[in-house]
């Protein structure tokens, strides 16, 4: 529209007399608008191309796990579930003990964080002096922010150490007869295990959980907050009462955030789980292996074929689990957002 | 609260009412602190190990054999430059992409799904990425390499700064965008110097946290880039990066070599930490 009008602009200056520099001076405005077109339609394309790139990654992702799994699938099919058998020298490959140590650890990790990461929210929201809300906050968020590999280190070199020598050996003496503590108790208390890596993660996974917990409990309206305390709830009573069932979705959309990363979180694992490929008995204090840690071990040594192609298979179940969980966090934390739009 | 001439069972109700309140109040104290407890714990042991482990030797010499002397000359170059290629890659990806979300058609069926699958990725287990570009770029390319280890990380900084730089440029007012198109802007010079110029913090701010995340990712590293003993900066063979290389040494009985590993932590959470605060201290002079 614009160069068709310019261009006409054009025409009709050129009127006689006149030398053609001074025709000259008149036209740049038609090329800079079609230069401009250009430019538009070029930086459209490309904003456009990047956006259908990160769209393209997560089918590409999807597409090359199956791709490389795919003797291990074809082989193996659903059994490759719940077969805990894992013998490079037979060729014959199960994830269950992965699977489990995946599984378990990641439950353990959300059994100490969720109620952690809440008191850590209530305390940030109504407890906290406004002075200290944003140091407190940002303390959170920096361990957020520690790499996994430092965890990992202090796990297996500081940690593991304290953890069996005032943890895992009196739980063992005091619990060691009674019937079902007992088992859970059993095994060697060295630190490593099912039980350090749940921890980890735990320590892991709190700062994720507690900052979508607080930005949740912030948005609760303020107005239903003082009517409650109006009459005359108690701290505990308003938080407990009115502000978790009214940001309920927001609240286990952030604890699958934080099952997501516990899930798939590598380095802190692999130092601590004690990477062995059994399941005989429920014992949290034995060695044990995940699908992260089975990765970061084997992988890069596995040579290609079936062993490679089973690992790959571990992969995409571990992809297939935090993709189920994130959507969902995703979904139920789109909802909240919906309810507050609609209410403000 | 006086003024209540109650029964005796009303006063034990409110009584019991307010023990309950202080026991969750102190028990949420109790939570904040054992959340502090683990940070200064793991803080302070990085410090007090990371800091007798570093010597001058850490920053001239390359990553010795068991039980020898050496450093991590080699391995902090790797990271150096695999982060930065990441991040040349990642950045301007992840800016674009961040642009179609906040600037075109923000509530397109394409914006939509993109920042659904972009929330995915983001959390996405980074040992799956790992497994991503050994299938497309190691197996192919027939070895292990700076490149893809460098890609990899890329990968996990384009969703980072899509999600900061749409965020960003949604808060600057449309008031702006509207003065400049009415002085007849075409788009792209609207976003790029105006929209985008007014974001800069927060855009800077997500690329500094991307920098951060990344510096510190061992697992889509240990199938890509692998490892080496020794020097180099041909980026299409395998390279010494810190992360991986205080993995092999960490997880070793030598004495010499958990040393060192103890001295990378140290000097990659120094740099994570230090990035995290620059990338707040740029936003907060902003508003």
């Amino acid at each position: 529209m614009t160069t068709s009008l310019t261009a006409n602009d054009g025409g009709a200056f050129t009127l006689p007399g006149r030398n053609d520099e001074a025709i000259m001076t008149t036209p740049p405005p038609v090329r800079k608008a079609r230069t401009g077109a250009t430019a538009d339609w070029l930086f459209a394309a490309a904003a456009r191309g990047a956006a259908v790139l990160t769209l393209g990654l997560l089918v590409a992702i999807i597409l090359s796990l199956v791709v490389g799994a795919w003797p291990a699938i074809r082989t193996f099919g659903l059994d490759f579930l719940f077969t805990a058998v894992w013998d490079p020298a037979a060729e014959k490959f199960g994830g269950l003990v992965m699977i489990y140590g995946t599984l378990v650890t990641s439950a353990i990790a959300l059994l100490i964080a969720v109620p952690v990461s809440f008191g850590i929210a209530l305390f940030l929201t109504e407890l906290s002096p406004a002075w200290l809300k944003r140091p407190l906050g940002t303390a959170i968020e920096l361990l957020a922010a520690i790499p996994s590999i430092v965890y990992g280190m202090w796990g297996l070199l500081v940690f593991s150490p304290v953890l069996s020598q005032y943890v895992q050996q009196p739980m063992q003496r005091w619990f060691g007869d009674v019937p079902v503590l007992g088992a859970l108790f059993s095994g060697p208390p060295v630190g490593l295990g099912i039980l350090s890596a749940g921890i980890i993660l735990a320590i892991m996974v709190i700062p994720f959980i507690a900052s979508v917990m607080r930005d949740v409990f912030e948005v609760t309206p303020p107005m239903l907050k003082e009517s409650a305390y109006g009459l005359g709830s108690t701290t505990w009573e308003v938080v407990y009462k009115v502000v978790l069932p009214y940001t309920k979705a927001g609240v286990i959309g952030g604890i699958m955030l934080g099952l997501g990363r516990a899930l798939g979180e590598t380095m802190a694992v692999t130092f601590v789980i004690g990477n062995m490929n059994q399941l005989n008995s429920i014992s949290l204090f034995e060695a044990a292996n995940s699908i992260t840690s089975a990765l970061a071990n084997e992988f890069a040594e596995a040579g290609p074929g079936l062993h490679q192609a089973s690992l790959i298979y571990l992969g995409l179940v571990l992809f297939f689990i935090t993709f189920v969980v994130l959507a969902l966090s995703k979904l139920l934390l789109a909802r909240l957002e919906k309810r507050e739009g609609a209410k403000t | 609260m006086n003024a209540i001439t109650a029964s005796p069972q009303r006063n034990a109700l409110f009584n019991r009412r307010k023990l309950v309140n202080k026991l969750a109040l102190t028990l949420s104290l109790a939570a904040m602190a054992f959340g502090l407890f683990w940070l200064a714990w793991i803080l302070w042991e990085t410090l007090r190990l990371g800091v007798s482990g570093l010597t001058l030797a850490t920053f001239t010499q390359m990553t010795p054999p068991p039980n020898d002397e050496g450093g991590l000359l080699n391995a902090i170059f790797g990271s150096l430059v695999i982060v930065a290629v990441a991040t040349l890659i990642g950045t301007p990806i992840g800016i674009l992409a961040g642009i179609y979300l906040a600037e075109y058609n923000p509530k397109g069926w394409l914006a939509s799904v993109t920042r659904f699958v972009n929330d995915i990725l983001l959390s996405a287990p980074s040992i799956v990425i790992g497994l991503f570009v050994f299938t497309v770029v190691v197996v192919p390319m027939g070895g292990f390499s700076g490149w893809a280890g460098s890609l990899a990380l890329a990968l996990i900084v384009i969703p980072v700064v899509i999600r900061t730089t749409e965020n960003m440029l949604k808060l600057v007012p449309s008031g702006l965008r509207e003065a400049a198109y009415a002085l007849g802007t075409p788009k792209w010079k609207v976003i790029t110097s105006v929209t985008l110029r007014a974001a800069r913090a927060g855009v800077i701010t997500g690329v500094l946290l991307a920098v951060a995340r990344i510096a510190g990712e061992t697992a889509p590293l240990l199938f890509t880039a692998l490892n080496n003993q020794f020097w180099t900066a041909d980026l299409s063979t395998p390279m010494a990066n810190l992360p991986v290389v205080i993995f092999k040494f960490a997880m070793s009985p030598y004495e010499n070599w958990q040393h060192l590993a103890w001295a990378g932590v140290f000097l990659i959470t120094l740099a994570v930490l230090g990035l995290n605060i620059l990338a707040r201290f740029v936003t907060r002079t902003k508003h």
